[in-house]
């Protein structure tokens, strides 16, 4: 297809509290069946949505925490998560499920499937983006 | 340039309805085209016909039917977040053995697959939200 373009999908939410994030990713879930050249920015308070060990029992909603997980099954690979937004929080990447995905030009090789990237790389990642949607 | 419209916050609670309106209306004037809105997150609240808002006030839902009639926008309301919100139109309200459907002339429910066709089709895509 000659029209793939570059989408990103930028999470600045908490995953509870609101609903953007579990739109964000119903977005990318159905995305994904497009062929498109996709990655996901997490930034603020986005960047807690991909914490560990998240139990949402308590609050009654249902925990989406591991559907990130799945995402490398869809050929989406390229989690690029914000330094800052995370220091900022007190936060490092050992706060961070591991997400991996398959690499089908590597002999399946497993990668990671998070990047930690300064905010000013962050910022050169959305201006190389075709469509960028923001939740 | 083809223009791509997605609205993601609440009428009344929230500008986004009304900016992206205003937006809407200047791109076609300057030439533009607009060829789909999009509503999404608490934005397809925007599609209910059943909103009653005071005389003096503007009505959302009206000004989007009018706009896209008259230049022949494509509103789309998506499905999984309609359902969540109590959005219906005439045959998800039969399916789903509901007693009234709600949805305004000039929207249309479907899948979020057209929000990312959309993407994909226009030269610009545009986001109202928060």
């Amino acid at each position: 297809m000659s029209d793939t373009k570059k989408f990103l999908y930028v999470n600045r939410k908490a995953p509870y509290g609101t609903i953007y994030a579990l739109e964000s990713l119903e977005v990318v879930l159905i995305g994904a069946a497009f062929e498109q050249d996709v990655a996901l920015a997490f930034l603020d308070d986005g960047v807690f949505q991909l914490t560990k060990g998240q139990d949402t029992a308590g609050i009654g909603v249902k925990n989406f925490s591991p559907t990130f997980r799945a995402l490398g099954d869809y050929d989406v690979n390229k989690l690029y998560v914000e330094r800052e937004s995370l220091e900022e929080r007190g936060l490092t990447e050992d706060d961070l499920q591991e997400i991996m995905y398959e690499d089908e030009d590597d002999d399946w090789a497993e990668k990671p499937s998070i990047r930690i990237v300064s905010r000013a790389e962050m910022a050169e990642i959305m201006a190389e983006q075709d469509v960028i949607l923001s939740f | 340039m083809k223009i791509g419209v997605v609205i993601s916050e609440g009428p009344y609670t929230h500008q986004a309805a009304d900016t992206a309106y205003h937006f809407v209306k200047a791109a076609l004037a300057k030439g533009h085209e607009v060829p789909r809105v999009f509503f999404y997150h608490d934005g397809v609240n925007v599609a209910t016909r059943l909103s009653v808002p005071p005389q003096d006030e503007r009505n959302i839902q009206k000004n989007w039917t009018e706009l896209a009639k008259e230049h022949g926008i494509d509103m789309v309301v998506c499905i999984a977040a309609a359902q969540r919100r109590g959005l219906l139109d005439e045959n998800e309200a039969e399916r789903q053995g509901k007693d009234a459907n709600n949805i305004a002339e000039g929207f249309r429910i479907s899948g979020l697959g057209q929000l990312i066709e959309m993407g994909i089709q226009t030269d610009r895509l545009v986001m109202f939200g928060d």
